[in-house]
């Protein structure tokens, strides 16, 4: 921090190296079953033919990502062995020596230098002020927001995921189409959707955004498509990428005849509506609503509470959430809702391109919407829309105050992953570390007076505080944690809920009321 | 950013350091029947809180001396007490007389933890923070690396925060108090200071230089006017805060004694395990142990010790500066820790304290210090299972170090306070480079010895060999910058320019 600006990027080093420090020292901390899940298949990569990764089923974490990344663990798998060659036996259930923790926590942090790269590459794109002080530069604040984010930090280096490199190269790819290096953005992204199929929600955006801006190369004055000038040495190109990329990750299966198996462990559709904690979405709110009018209607009478399923008290712990007043949702109604809710933006991209920047935004809705709406979706999801939209907060004081309660509540939604008394401490602080940046520096950056967020939205935040107080430290106390154990989870995900339903239609309301950007599609 | 800001920035961030570090194991867990400091402080808490307090410092039926004895004076014995109503509160059993012994589990692990961070929280952070911004020169963003600096020392984290004990109440205490007398509050600061050498007796390493520094001030106002007054002030406060700590001993002569027998156990020997003193380090060549007779040892530790802190002190009494009062605290507490009788490991914690302060005017210098330090505590650290921890606070501290203060860019023979001497006997253009290869050359050592004793077996003869290696380069580096710090100390001739402002 006390280094001057002339010294280029030895900032980025020093919070680079400052937060895998931390990681390093969080190595003996919890992890969940998702550490299981991972040494599992990189004993089954290490050990099977690949002509049984997709049949093996010892363990319960059989593999269910896309075949790139089992080729990821594969590789792993090499290294793996000089550290402990027990972890890449499939039998070994549950084994987790020092030397397999240390080996998996460090295969995260470094496959994180692709992300601290990207991160770099990111801000590089990021419009610069000539301001003297480090602190409120752009492209400090930016890589701060997204090296030390709190999401990405507690998902992978505590709970136990892979996410930083896959996001490295999500991000990478949005860097590259910032600069109009537009096949390197799209090869990388098929790369991306081969490793982790989540990705897909996405697509669209990259699908609509590439044929517009792309393969047609020019616009007409008032922004809309000039048919003439579609490229199809373009589209060609686009799509041998595409293709190929999906050939050296699926080729093998097609000629083994496995894609039905390999879609079957990619797609499971016997889960439920909403995972066993609820995502902070439409559906949690669905659900309490359904809660709310069953609540009543025994009350007053109206209903009968006979005929009502039983399991649903329980819900937040049982899988299925059965409703007893709203009809039920199925898939179907999931992916359509999901559907309905990106097809205006990716409209508007279509009639009205601004350019790479409105393709990050469309991006963003596209990842918010699916999490909005999607079926059984994971509360670590949210981090697809706060990771991009760090890009847009440094731009712009709307997209920041946007930003700011996405992430907060976001964020905060993320606690019951880490439920260990020990991890508490670690969780709070380095919430309450990254929150503080991030309302400061955002603040400095775009009002000199007055805080980014107005007084209710203020309100609402500052609610987290009591809430967290609540759920984790007077409610464990009272009789009812024995009874009803998971109403700490229901309030949090129902009081995160509103907040991100709040920022999704306030970013989409920001498609359609931005100025249009003097950035011409190219 | 504000201030506040980046002062809570930087405050969660250590504190989140130090909880990870504490989720680490901590000194004899598991390991019956003695286990180790994490099991005696909660001993104390169990003999405080069950017996009446004439009985702590006694060997009775129910209080086993020779099973992790109170040995530190009173006020350790209250936080101790106040810290077992506590624990009494949440789980009776962790405090119950006698049954509670060698108890450990994962909730009482967190509880103790919760105890050493809330102390940081409460004393050591507010006077780091108070030291950064009161009395050193800069920006606030200067102020706030320097803050960050030294709350990353990584000694005091993994004594502290990982082999368990609570050396932030006294270090804090003592750094407390250099900012009363840094500030001009003389008596604020002697006030602390008692406090602290009634914490933990080792913080007598630092008391000649306070009490030099305060006669100095004396003297300098006049001894028979103002001075005089100001004289019987500071010492009726200090009788006064002694008279409070001890005040349920002072009853009994018998008790007081026998407390200061607890505290000053002079039949454990010159030295214990392996230490990087001069004893120990000497003990490779010679015998000293059995060489020479107790009381011998004892004389010939005390004139040694005596012999390193004098000049230092006499030097300090005629310039009471805050720039002359830390140096002599640096040299006072590693003479102590050097020659004294039955030094810990630990100790060296005391002579780091002021190094910390140091940071700032002598950036290399103090990195290398602070950095040999905690290399030296490698043998108790790997018993501890402390080597993560160990690896990833070490790397951080030196690279932010280097990188915040930029220590290396600063290395020239003014910046090193060198340059009274080097003017007679030096070019002027060696200096640098020399200082700054033997420090990258130290480094280096230290990583290989450090990794050595981890992967490489000792050969069969000599399974000592690493820790014995550890402690004599880590002595032999003390030492010379004993020597360092006593020389620039003693020639800081420069009475008009006073420490010099840097940016």
């Amino acid at each position: 921090m006390a280094a001057s600006t002339s010294q280029g990027w030895s900032w980025f080093l020093a919070l680079a190296f400052g937060v895998s420090f931390l990681k390093c020292l969080l190595i003996n901390a919890y992890h969940s079953t998702d550490f299981e899940v991972h040494r599992n298949w990189l004993a089954i990569t290490h050990s099977l033919p690949v002509s049984e990764w997709y049949y093996e089923a010892t363990s319960e974490w059989t593999l269910d990502y896309p075949p790139l990344f089992a080729w990821f663990e594969f590789g792993l798998s090499h290294v793996a062995k000089y550290f402990d060659a027990k972890m890449l036996v499939v039998e070994n259930l549950n084994y987790a020596s020092p030397a397999t923790v240390l080996f998996q926590r460090l295969s995260v942090i470094i496959t994180d230098v692709i992300f601290i790269y990207a991160v770099r590459e990111c801000c590089k794109c990021v419009r610069e002020d000539k301001g003297k002080d480090l602190l409120a530069k752009p492209s400090f604040i930016l890589a701060t927001l997204l090296l030390w984010n709190f999401g990405l930090f507690i998902v992978d280096h505590i709970h136990f995921q892979y996410n930083g490199f896959l996001f490295g190269i999500l991000l990478l790819s949005v860097a590259r189409h910032l600069q109009n290096r537009h096949f390197e953005g799209a090869l990388l992204f098929s790369i991306l959707l081969n490793l982790k199929h989540i990705y897909l929600y996405i697509a669209p955006a990259y699908g609509i955004f590439l044929l517009r801006c792309f393969c047609f190369t020019q616009s007409n004055a008032d922004g809309s498509v000039k048919w003439k000038s579609f490229s199809l040495f373009r589209l060609v190109a686009l799509g041998f990428i595409v293709v190929s990329t999906f050939a050296v990750s699926f080729g093998p299966f097609i000629i083994l005849g496995q894609i039905p198996q390999v879609l079957s462990r990619l797609f499971p559709f016997k889960r439920g509506l909403c995972h066993a904690y609820w995502a902070p979405n439409i559906w949690a709110l669905y659900n309490i609503a359904d809660k709310a009018l069953s609540v009543l209607g025994v009350k007053f009478k109206l209903l009968d509470p006979n005929e009502l399923p039983k399991a649903s008290m329980t819900g937040g712990l049982v899988q299925e959430f059965q409703h007893s007043v709203l009809p039920p949702v199925s898939p179907l109604v999931t992916l359509v809702c999901t559907l309905l809710s990106i097809v205006p933006v990716l409209f508007t991209t279509w009639r009205r391109s601004k350019g790479a920047r409105g393709f990050l935004r469309c991006m963003i809705i596209c990842a918010l919407g699916s999490f909005m709406f999607g079926w059984h979706v994971h509360e670590k999801a949210i981090l697809m829309a706060i990771l991009p939209l760090s890009l847009l907060a440094v731009e712009s004081k709307e997209d920041a105050r946007t930003f700011l309660i996405l992430s907060t509540t976001g964020h905060f939604s993320l606690f019951p992953l880490l439920f260990t008394a020990s991890e508490l401490p670690i969780k709070i602080l380095f919430m309450l570390m990254f929150t503080i940046f991030s309302f400061t520096s955002l603040k400095k950056l775009f009002s000199k007076a007055g805080w980014l967020v107005n007084s209710l939205e203020a309100v609402y935040l500052l609610g987290l505080v009591p809430l967290e107080l609540i759920c984790e430290i007077v409610y464990p106390l009272t009789r009812w944690q024995q009874t009803l154990p998971f109403i700490p989870l229901l309030l949090t995900s129902v009081y995160c809920s509103l907040g991100v339903v709040y920022s999704f239609i306030r970013l989409y309301l920001s498609v359609f009321t931005a100025p249009s950007n003097k950035v011409k599609a190219q | 950013m504000e201030t506040w800001g980046l002062v809570s920035l930087c405050v969660l961030l250590v504190l989140t350091g130090k909880w990870a570090v504490s989720l680490n194991s901590y000194s004899g867990a598991g390991k019956p029947p003695m286990f180790g400091d994490y099991e005696a402080q909660r001993h104390w808490q169990e003999v405080t809180y069950n017996l009446p307090v004439h009985e702590w410092y006694f060997n009775t039926t129910n209080n086993d001396l020779n099973y992790w004895g109170l040995d530190y004076p009173p006020l350790t014995a209250y936080h101790s007490l106040l810290c077992a109503h506590v624990a009494n509160l949440i789980n009776p059993a962790w405090v119950e007389l006698q049954t509670s012994r060698g108890y450990e589990s994962t909730s009482h692990k967190l509880f103790m933890r919760a105890t050493v961070l809330l102390s940081d929280i409460l004393i050591y952070i507010p006077a780091v923070l108070l030291y950064c911004f009161y009395l050193s020169d800069g920006s606030y963003k200067k102020k706030t690396a320097m803050a960050l600096c030294i709350l990353l020392y990584p000694g005091l984290i993994l004594i502290d925060n990982g082999h368990f004990q609570y050396n932030s109440v006294s270090l804090g205490l003592t750094l407390l108090g250099v900012v009363g007398l840094g500030l001009g509050r003389d008596l604020l600061g002697s006030v602390a200071f008692t406090l602290s050498l009634n914490y933990k007796q080792m913080e007598l390493y630092h008391s000649l230089p306070f009490f030099c520094y305060l006669l100095g001030r004396c003297i300098k106002q006049g001894i028979l006017g103002k001075g005089l007054l100001l004289l019987v002030k500071i010492s009726l406060t200090v009788l006064v805060t002694f008279a409070l700590c001890w005040l349920p001993f002072l009853s009994d002569p018998q008790q007081i004694l026998q407390v200061l027998h607890r505290l000053f156990p002079v039949d454990r020997g010159l030295f214990e395990d392996k230490v990087a003193n001069t004893w120990c380090s000497l003990n490779v060549l010679i015998k000293i142990k059995t060489l020479l007779s107790r009381d011998t040892q004892l004389l010939l530790s005390f004139a040694l010790t005596l012999l390193f802190i004098l000049p230092s002190s006499i030097k300090l009494l005629t310039k009471p500066t805050l720039w002359q009062f830390k140096l002599a605290l640096v040299n006072s507490s590693l003479a102590f820790f050097l020659f004294s009788f039955q030094v810990h490991e630990k100790s060296i914690l005391l002579p780091a304290l002021p190094v910390c302060l140091l940071m700032n005017e002598l950036p290399l210098m103090a990195t290398w210090f602070l950095v040999a330090s905690t290399f030296s505590m490698l043998p108790l650290l790997l018993k501890d299972g402390l080597l993560l921890p160990y690896t990833v606070t070490s790397l951080a501290f030196l690279y932010f170090s280097v990188y915040f203060l930029s220590a290396l860019d600063r290395s020239s023979e003014e910046e090193l306070r060198l340059s009274p001497i080097t003017q007679r006997c030096l070019s002027k253009h060696i200096l640098s480079p020399l200082i700054k290869c033997t420090f990258g050359a130290s480094v280096v050592i230290m990583a290989g010895l450090s990794f050595m004793s981890v992967a490489v077996d000792p050969p069969a003869k000599l399974p000592d060999l690493f820790p014995v290696l550890v402690s004599i380069f880590s002595f032999f580096q003390f030492l010379v910058l004993l020597l360092y710090f006593n020389l620039v100390q003693l020639t800081d001739l420069s009475v008009k320019k006073g420490p010099k402002k840097t940016n």
